[in-house]
């Protein structure tokens, strides 16, 4: 399959876009007309990603679909984007969760229905754009950017707090972005003196031996931003506010793309372009993600509210994430890199289907629910598939990452990996509860007597991510094999950068040649 | 002996002769032209701004001097003329329906903004440290009576007062600190002053010394610094807003033109004491204005501090020096223009005569009364914040990348978290317009249109999104202007 040239990362960021446009004609009062133009558009973005899958060489590491044009000469930036096995599944979640959330939140945005969409669209433009941009200002752009629309979703559409959390949200991110900023410039500016090149490429980024107390400073800069974005304890409480508030839709996406944003960061940035810092930085991290995982599962057994115990437990989830890269072997990344995909899919369907029933009651306490099985069987057994899915059930997708994770981390902190396995067990505690609590037992509350079971349109939303759960419960086989090798290449970088700081003898001629990234091949 | 000119030494200061007997035209035409109508002295000065900025491209890529040196015209004289047209042009295209509306229609008011804009183009276009005293005299006269333009507002009278009394008094600092340097070095012609200063004997008079900080302190005072700060905030609330939004851009911009022609081109073997002092004034500036921005209600003093603050980020650009660093003055000069005169001209279409809209209430749920425009306002604020694609962004990344390349790392820092304080009250507009519902009075008061102000607007949000988007050109062009300074 060869696609000479033809700009496929592109067309994937900015099909959103000509759905906003469209949607700006779109008549102010035609809330239905505003839906389907939408979700047509969020549809046919995924249809136009969904062939990456099979056109992506695993063989073959590096960076794929490259398209590079200059943009703004006189800084050196310019429009480079590129796919690995790492990103690729996290842009065909991207296109896939937005599309779901469109059809999620069909119902449920009560006012100004065409700027929701709009709001939406805008986003997903953004978050492809992170996932690919292998420019760093192109990436920052992508970044900063990204933030505004989720900040209106929150703040516009979101529930009674919703200003203090919207503004909670860009404060945290942009505070801490702002140092990586003044990271990236520095990182530009050693570029330019070790090379003589004007040039915000990662792949030359990659190239560079930095030396040693500024590569301390400079991956505590990346590790901040990204740290927030993760979020990792303790860094995290702005996430509960963010999710309890926001709409359905900005939930799920919050959940299920925005977080990986974090944790992609430390893959493809904060790591391979620091890797001494890396080393140092590893107990300190692996530390925060253990705290994290018990902390974010302690918290959660308490929670009166579904959607407040579902953003903790991300809390949790993220903190294996974190685990499985530390490790820094080719278990732990896999699993970490596939445990990304499975939290957006698991915790994104869990934010859906709580959507769900706040949209029938309008409360999400745990307390006011009881019985719904019999009232609800389809939406209870949907349910239940995608708890077992975040609990890490075998034969869901969430035991094979937290499993590869475990493995991974035991070879190398096996006091963490014990720590954290008990996590596990924790939160078949607190999700089993909730769900006991909420669906079983007898019908106390009399409003739940006729609640309405799900509707072909809510099954809809929910089938995709229950195929993907057992798919890659079953067989992740296809999946594994596409990361595989890109993770490969991820721990060799980091390897031999930080053999080449341990050696004082490696000149840095020889390191380029060492780590010189495979050549990305047009395609 | 008489000395001679020639047409070239005109043709050097085309666009200044333009602007200036174009003022007094205007002048005349009010007195004997078509009665009452203030619209057609708009037209005039419009295509007269134009017309000088046709000029000011005619002379780009030259260097010129006329007569016997005083005046010059170079790359980096005419950026900033065509920055002050610019700035001017959306001024008027700002205040014509303001001017209708309040009934200050006078044919003054143009021509007094003419006449600024030409001491602000003197500015950035001499030598001579006394012709840009003139300069500035004639930018500071005009600006004080345009402040009190309206006469029959308590807070526009205050505001001309107190404009002029802190004025001049900081001129008379300025006017001190020259004849100190004069004294010392026997010239006021910045070069035969680089000179001067060369002969170690004349570079350790105290005279050089004390003049120098008296001449700092005088723009310090012009350009808004704190701590000379104080007077901004109460005439920026308290002028005709149109006014306010020149101010903020204009004179700011033009004293740093001059500003930048003293250290650079007169007293650049001082660098490393100057610089140092300016370190110190970049970080309070930045700090304290982005403070003071914070607990504001009113939208005029929050953008008044913001100001402040702003002049604190060219100030780094000035402190990292270089072609970088000087081109960054310029571009962040030309991108603040935009910005700043966009946000200005929504509170101008927003306000009435018997409505002023000028605090953060005001604008409650206005992002769905007027959704066009709260889009615009929206895109300002960003701008302002210096977030990605929009020109605020472009030159801060500009600031602060050259600040990095000459090690100041703890400047950027400062600097870059300073911007994280300034998105919490410029995002403070945004909440209000678009999460705040909107109340039923400010539901029926549609802003009344216009088209030039939203011809304004509109050119204000594409040079928002030109620059901050496809910086390119103009980087390279603001570089290029600073190369040809004298000294470099």
């Amino acid at each position: 399959m060869t696609l000479m040239g033809f700009p496929i990362l592109s067309l994937i960021i900015f099909a959103p876009l000509i759905g906003v446009v469209l949607l700006l004609f779109v008549d102010r009062q035609s809330a239905t007309m505003a839906k389907w133009v939408t979700l047509v558009t969020s549809g046919a973005t995924f249809l136009i990603s969904l062939p990456l899958y099979w056109w992506y060489d695993a063989a073959q590491p590096g960076f794929q679909f490259v398209e590079k044009i200059p943009w703004i000469a006189t800084w050196g930036v310019n429009y480079h984007l590129g796919l690995d096995g790492i990103s690729l599944f996290l842009v065909l979640l991207t296109t896939l969760l937005t599309f779901l959330a469109v059809l999620g939140a069909w119902t449920s945005v009560e006012k100004h229905t065409r700027e929701f969409m709009i709001t939406l669209l805008l986003l997903e433009v953004g978050m492809s754009g992170v996932f690919v941009a292998l420019d760093m200002f192109l990436f920052f752009v992508f970044w900063e950017v990204m933030l505004f629309p989720m900040y209106f979703l929150i703040g516009v559409w979101g529930s009674e707090r919703r200003l203090y959390a919207a503004i909670k949200f860009v404060v945290y991110t942009m505070s801490s972005s702002a140092l990586m900023l003044v990271a990236i410039l520095f990182m530009y500016y050693l570029n330019f003196k070790a090379t003589g090149e004007l040039s915000f490429s990662v792949e030359n980024w990659y190239r560079l031996n930095v030396g040693l107390p500024a590569q301390y400073w400079l991956f505590a800069a990346f590790a901040l931003a990204f740290a927030v974005k993760v979020p990792m304890f303790p860094f995290h409480t702005w996430l509960p506010d963010a999710h309890v508030e926001a709409p359905t839709a900005g939930s799920v996406i919050l959940a299920g793309v925005l977080l990986k944003m974090g944790t992609y960061g430390f893959i493809r940035f904060a790591m391979p372009l620091f890797p001494e810092a890396t080393a140092a930085a590893t107990p300190l991290l692996i530390t925060l993600s253990v705290i994290g995982i018990i902390y974010g599962a302690l918290v959660c057994m308490v929670q009166p509210d579904m959607k407040k115990l579902v953003a903790y437990s991300s809390v949790s989830h993220l903190g294996f994430v974190m685990l499985g890269l530390f490790a820094l072997n080719e278990q732990g990344v896999q699993g970490s890199v596939l445990q990304m995909l499975n939290h957006g899919i698991s915790t994104g369907g869990l934010f859906l289907v709580v959507g769900m029933i706040y949209e029938r009651r309008h409360t999400k306490a745990i307390a006011e629910f009881g019985g719904i099985i019999k009232v609800m069987p389809v939406y209870s057994v949907l349910f239940l598939i995608i708890v077992l899915s975040s609990i890490g059930l075998p034969s869901l997708n969430g035991f094979i990452g937290e499993y590869l994770i475990l493995v991974g981390a035991y070879r190398v902190n096996p006091a963490a990996a014990i720590i954290a396995a008990v996590a596990v067990i924790l939160a078949a505690v607190y999700l089993l509860w909730m769900y006991q609590r909420v669906f079983f037992g007898v019908i106390t509350n009399p409003k739940n007597l006729h609640l309405k079971d799900l509707p072909l349109r809510e099954v809809a939303v929910l089938a995709p991510l229950i195929l993907f759960i057992v798919w890659v419960g079953v067989y992740p086989k296809p999946f594994l094999d596409k990361i595989g090798p890109s993770v490969t290449h991820f721990i060799e970088m980091v390897d031999t950068g930080r053999m080449a700081q341990q050696d004082p003898m490696t000149e840095p001629k020889a390191l380029t040649a060492q780590r010189d990234v495979p050549p990305a091949e047009d395609r | 002996m008489i000395p001679t000119f020639s047409s070239a030494d005109f043709f050097a200061i085309l666009p200044e002769l333009i602007v200036f007997i174009m003022g007094m035209v205007v002048l005349l035409f009010d007195l004997f032209g078509t009665g009452r109508s203030t619209r057609n002295l708009a037209y005039l000065t419009l295509i007269t701004l134009a017309v000088a900025a046709y000029a000011e491209v005619l002379l780009l890529g030259g260097k010129l001097s006329a007569f016997a040196g005083i005046l010059v015209s170079d790359d980096y004289s005419v950026v900033f003329e065509l920055i002050f047209l610019t700035v001017s042009a959306l001024t008027v295209l700002v205040s014509m329906r303001f001017l209708e509306d309040r009934h200050v229609g006078f044919g003054e008011y143009y021509s007094l903004l003419l006449f600024a804009t030409g001491g602000m183009m003197i500015m950035a276009s001499t030598h001579s440290l006394l012709l840009i005293f003139i300069g500035l005299e004639i930018l500071s006269i005009s600006s004080y009576i345009l402040c009190g333009m309206m006469k029959d507002d308590r807070a526009s009278a205050e505001s001309a007062l107190k404009y002029f009394l802190l004025g001049a008094f900081a001129t008379g600092f300025l006017l001190y600190g020259v004849a100190l340097l004069y004294g010392a070095t026997g010239s006021i012609d910045l070069r035969d002053i680089r000179n001067a200063l060369a002969a170690p004997a004349v570079f350790n008079n105290p005279l050089v010394w004390i003049g120098t900080a008296l001449i700092l302190v005088g723009f310090a005072f012009k350009i808004a610094l704190v701590p000379f700060h104080m007077w901004t905030p109460d005439v920026y609330q308290g002028a005709p807003t149109p006014v306010t939004a020149f101010l903020s851009a204009g004179p700011k911009a033009a004293g740093f033109a001059a500003l930048v022609r003293i250290l650079i081109e007169g007293l650049d073997i001082m660098q490393p004491e100057w610089s140092q002092v300016l370190w110190v004034l970049a970080v309070i500036s930045m700090t304290v204005g982005n403070v003071m921005a914070l607990q504001q209600d009113n939208i005029k003093r929050m953008l008044a501090y913001s100001s402040i603050a702003h002049a604190g980020y060219i100030l780094v650009a000035l402190v990292v020096g270089g072609e970088q660093g000087i081109g960054g003055v310029l571009f962040y000069s030309f991108a603040y223009a935009f910005m700043n005169t966009g946000a200005f001209a929504i509170l101008v279409l927003a306000s009435s005569r018997e409505k002023e809209r000028v605090t953060f209430r005001d604008y409650a749920g206005y992002g769905y009364v007027e959704p066009v425009l709260g889009l615009a306002m929206f895109v300002f604020m960003l701008s302002l914040a210096g977030i990605p694609l929009t020109a605020g962004f472009a030159g801060k990344f500009q600031i602060f990348k050259s600040a990095i390349d000459q090690g100041f790392i703890w400047l950027t820092i400062i600097g870059v978290l300073n911007s994280v304080v300034s998105i919490y009250y410029y995002l403070r507009m945004v909440v209000t317009m678009y999460m705040l519902p909107a109340d039923a009075e400010s539901l029926n008061t549609r802003a009344q249109g216009s088209v030039p102000l939203y011809l304004a607007i509109t050119a204000s949000a594409a040079g928002v999104l030109y620059l901050g988007v496809f910086p390119s050109a103009w980087l390279e062009l603001t570089a290029r202007s600073v190369a040809m300074l004298a000294g470099r």
